[in-house]
């Protein structure tokens, strides 16, 4: 009898997991950089070329990095919240990828800067290091200096509520997030 | 309107459907005669509703009716008219009810067919095939309706996917369908005998010509999908173990093994569980291979969309089927327990063998395609699992498959002394191992263990292919071929050729990218490639830069090649055509990647030698399947059907 | 809509345009040449539909093709090549899963089946070399 059951039972077994994927998208590949520290970079500001924008200017803070270009339809769909939340207090730096300087300028111009500042790099250098594969992705970066959690597509109040703002209660301490209440920490 | 009355056709069908699943089921077990003759008309109603609908959505297409969704999703007013009509099968909605059609065909055929089975055995085949088609029917109408309107509807529409606007990409879905859809006929014919207790070598004889039928499709459904991707994309690839694929591999192999199967309970009337399992196992995969390619649970180019809420429902359908028939074998296969002996040198014995070896073999695909999805969903990380891993385990059970097919076929029934067959084998096998040693290091100075290896069993088969036919035609000894006999020989000489042609342009193909700007000669692989020009030229619906270039053999011109690289305007996106030129033996193959600026381009180089023999090697598969299928008790039994079918039938009306 | 577009096909257009260049030469040596081709074709793009960086056209595969010949330029060995690839992309972006305990089942897999599959040939051939060969005389 036992031989007669066994392809049902594989069938079976294959067809739970099958069950289980459909729950799951293979699209979200979790990021090996989550938990490890910030990758060393150094790049112009986007606004200012004499500028620049490195790892120091995150240090010892909460912060959040944001990949963007004028050339990314979605990031326009994330920008309105980005410059709210930059104006409740948290801090937010950018990370221009494969972009015209002249057109970064003229979109930060028009729609708003929500960036402390923002990394020029148009050869998407700086970005492999961060494991970039298009915009919009946000990183959240603890105070010291670790990844705690990065997203990809835009960052929404509905993200921002669900995702980023359990990581940051658990994170902050009052020193390191005097902007939590502000951004809908408490 | 003519929409709607799509939508009412579809329906109807499904209600067809519906009386084709039960009555003709209820009426077997019941003997209630009258019951079953319900089967053959429902179904030939079900086909007409299916055609109709079909029909519906097509002339949809053709008349610009961008008020159907999917019409506006797929097609566009300046698309050529050819494309139209195939865009009906261009995206999810479409090619269910394509996959439709093509079952109400395969079910009308086994209708037609079927006047010489007892009829309680018929009305069960056509019972489980209306199942099928209601089920399908039901996840078209509920959850992928090709008919849903949009209003207001647009002026023009998004345009088919430019990859489909070509040539190969009118076929190979239909193709591909016939074979896919087709082993739901086996299936139906093994869950008829589960279900009616009885498995013989009339229900062997029966099954075996439509198992072939829809592997011929199969065979050159998957032939159509990989030549095409290797001209179309661009890059010069022809198979990339992408889970699409391997959904469609995976029913050839059970098919392969099921008509090798069915050959042995045919003759024998042993193998019965085997044979039944396969059939199950093939349809199930060609349900699976629906299940992967439609609800996003693996990631595919191939991929239609991606719900997983229809998901749900294909894996009822999954669970439904494969389920119910594993459990039913569970609970009767015991009554088909046969004796019938073989010993170890025997056609029985190879014949094992090779089912063996063709379920490691789809084993071996099925468990590295879902493999990546099982280690997520244990929560061991994310992994992929790509042409690397199968190149390689692949060769595992089919390296010594193919090397024992050509054994196999000198093999009597039953039991040979095993230093006959050794005799007979002598000298083809001494043939394949010394031209699969020297050939590689002849034509190309180099060559791997693996590369001489899968050389030799390639040559080995095509030799032991061709002793026979060769013994008969010129020596004149033994019985003439039968059809099938040649069909036989055909086929397993193609298989040998197709090793060859993937070997050889595996392991010796050239591939560069160079910079080059008009005026440039570049040289690489033994030829000359001139840049000549590049020039603007307009299509109906794309704009394309076209390079010329001339191909030079030491200074003298072998072809003129004009890749493309077309934009297509509606959707904005750019694609590439390669330009080859294939002269049997080898194809040269050019491709335009994108502007370097200053006038440079970069251009792909191909130089794919045996890459034919691919193409070559699948139809002389095919074509052998077809002689096969031509053999003369199948052409005897035809006419009984149809002498049966002039008489009433015994124990009907 | 279709303006966006074309705008957008011209901003990607340009935006390969300006690194293509690059990333276009040979290698001068052979070998060196080889290896990036073997190693561009077991490189998953992270933002493809299951295609390797040798193979896509999008923007993040032509920039991980950059870094690939960059660093065999360097003279890095093809792991080295991988683990920059993978520490920041994930395992996921190698088609060639790299052994760890659970790969190791992975691998081990096809070779267990062929066993298995061997056994199960061996054990029907031994229970039917003793069953009658029937009564029909061998051909």
């Amino acid at each position: 009898m036992l031989r007669y059951l066994a392809p049902l039972a594989i069938f079976v077994v294959i067809g739970v997991f099958f069950y289980i994927g459909l729950g799951r998208n293979p699209n979200n590949v979790p990021s090996p950089l989550v938990g490890k520290p910030v990758p060393t970079f150094s790049l112009p500001s986007v606004t200012n070329p004499s500028e620049t924008v490195s790892n120091s200017a995150l240090a010892g803070r909460v912060a959040l990095v944001n990949v963007w270009g004028t050339w990314c339809v979605e990031c326009r769909h994330e920008h309105a919240f980005l410059v709210e939340l930059s104006r409740a207090g948290m801090p937010i730096f950018g990370l221009n990828v494969r972009d015209d300087r002249a057109a970064a300028i003229d979109w930060l111009d028009r729609l708003g800067n929500p960036y402390v500042s923002s990394g020029f790099d148009p050869d998407g250098i700086a970005a492999i290091d961060w494991g970039v594969t298009g915009a919009p992705e946000t990183f959240l970066i603890g105070s010291d200096g670790t990844i705690l959690h990065k997203h990809i597509s835009p960052l929404t109040a509905r993200v921002w509520q669900d995702d980023f703002l359990p990581i940051l209660r658990e994170h902050c301490g009052a020193s390191d997030c005097p902007f939590l209440a502000a951004v809908g920490g408490r | 309107m003519i929409p709607e009355f799509g939508q009412l056709a579809l329906a109807l069908a499904l209600c067809l459907a519906l009386v084709q699943g039960t009555l003709p089921l209820v009426g077997a077990a019941l003997g209630r005669a009258d019951w079953m003759a319900l089967a053959r008309p429902a179904a030939a109603g079900q086909f007409v509703f299916v055609a109709m609908a079909f029909g519906a959505l097509v002339y949809a297409f053709l008349s610009d009716d961008f008020s159907v969704l999917f019409v506006a999703q797929h097609s566009n007013s300046a698309l050529p008219v050819f494309y139209k009509a195939t865009a009906a099968w261009g995206g999810h909605e479409g090619s269910m009810l394509l996959w439709i059609v093509v079952l109400a065909f395969w079910t009308m055929a086994v209708a037609a067919g079927s006047r010489s089975q007892p009829q309680e055995f018929a009305s069960r085949v056509l019972g489980v095939l209306g199942i099928v088609s209601a089920g399908v029917i039901a996840f078209a109408f509920f959850t992928s309706n090709p008919f849903m309107r949009l209003i207001p509807a647009p002026a023009d529409g998004n345009d088919l996917n430019p990859l489909l606007q070509d040539p190969g990409m009118i076929f190979h879905p239909p193709t591909l369908y016939m074979g896919y859809v087709g082993v739901a006929v086996p299936f139906a014919f093994a869950v008829a005998a589960l279900l009616t207790g009885r498995l013989d070598k009339d229900w062997a004889k029966w099954t075996r010509p439509w198992t072939v039928g829809a592997w011929i499709f199969l065979t050159a459904g998957i032939t159509l999908g990989s030549w095409w991707a290797y001209y179309e994309l661009g890059w010069g690839g022809w198979w990339f173990w992408d889970p699409v694929e391997n959904s469609s591999f995976m029913p050839w192999l059970m098919a392969t093994a099921l008509l090798h199967s069915l050959a042995v309970t045919e003759r024998r009337g042993i193998f019965k569980s085997w044979t039944v399992l396969l059939a199950i196992a093939a349809f199930s995969l060609s349900l699976l291979g629906t299940f992967l390619t439609r609800t996003g649970v693996m990631i595919s180019v191939h991929a239609f969309a991606s719900d997983p809420t229809r998901g749900l429902f294909i894996l009822a359908l999954l669970a439904f089927f494969t389920g119910g028939s594993l459990l039913l074998y569970a609970m009767r296969a015991r009554n088909f327990e046969a004796e019938g002996g073989f010993k170890l040198v025997s056609r029985e014995s190879f014949l094992l063998a090779n089912n063996v070896l063709l379920v490691v073999a789809a084993g071996v695909v099925l468990f590295g395609t879902l493999a990546p999805l099982i280690v997520e969903a244990l929560g061991l990380g994310t992994i992929s699992v790509g042409p690397p891993y199968f190149n390689l385990m692949f060769l595992l059970p089919a390296l010594p498959l193919v090397a024992l097919i050509g054994v196999g076929m000198h093999t009597g029934w039953r039991s040979m002394p095993g230093d006959a067959l050794v005799r007979r084998l002598r000298v083809p096998a001494v043939a394949g191992v010394v031209l699969g040693i020297a050939t590689p290091f002849v034509f190309f100075d180099t060559a791997s263990v693996l590369t001489v290896l899968a050389v030799s069993i390639a040559l080995w088969v095509c030799a032991s292919s061709l002793l026979d036919p060769i013994r008969r035609l010129v020596y004149r000894t033994g019985a003439p071929l039968t059809r099938g006999q040649v069909g036989m020989h055909l086929a397993h000489f193609g298989v040998g050729i197709f090793m060859l042609g993937a070997t050889v342009t595996s392991a010796y193909n050239m591939e560069r990218d160079f910079s080059a700007r008009p005026g440039d000669t570049i040289a690489a692989g033994g030829y000359e490639f001139v840049f000549k020009s590049i020039r603007e030229v307009q299509g109906p619906n794309f704009v394309a830069e076209e390079g010329e270039f001339e191909l030079r053999s030491s200074g003298e011109l072998v072809a003129l090649l004009n890749p493309q690289i077309r934009t297509y305007q509606v959707q904005g996106s750019a694609m590439t055509e390669a330009a080859i030129d294939a002269n049997g033996l080898r194809d040269v193959f050019v491709a335009l990647g994108e502007p370097l600026g200053e006038g440079a381009w970069s251009v792909r180089l191909r130089v794919k030698p045996l890459i034919g023999f691919l193409w070559i090697g699948s139809a002389l598969m095919a074509l052998g399947g077809l002689v096969a299928i031509t053999d003369r008790r199948y052409r005897v039994a035809a006419r009984e059907t149809r002498q049966g079918a002039a008489q009433p039938a015994p124990g009907a009306a | 809509m279709k303006k966006l577009a074309r705008v957008l096909a011209l901003w990607l257009g340009l935006a390969a345009c300006a690194f293509a260049a690059g990333s276009q030469q040979s290698f001068d040596d052979p070998a060196l040449e080889a290896r990036y081709r073997a190693l561009i074709s077991e490189i998953r793009c992270p933002k493809c539909l299951n295609e390797s960086i040798a193979e896509s056209n999008a923007p993040v595969a032509a920039d991980l093709r950059r870094e690939v010949r960059r660093l065999i330029g360097e003279g890095a060995s093809d792991d080295e090549v991988k683990t920059f690839l993978s520490s920041r992309y994930g395992e996921f972006v190698l088609y060639r899963p790299r052994l760890s305990p659970t790969t190791a089942v992975v691998w081990a897999a096809p070779l267990a089946f062929l066993v298995l599959g061997g056994i199960v040939f061996w054990r029907i051939l031994a229970a039917k070399r003793h069953q009658p060969l029937d009564e029909e005389p061998l051909p």
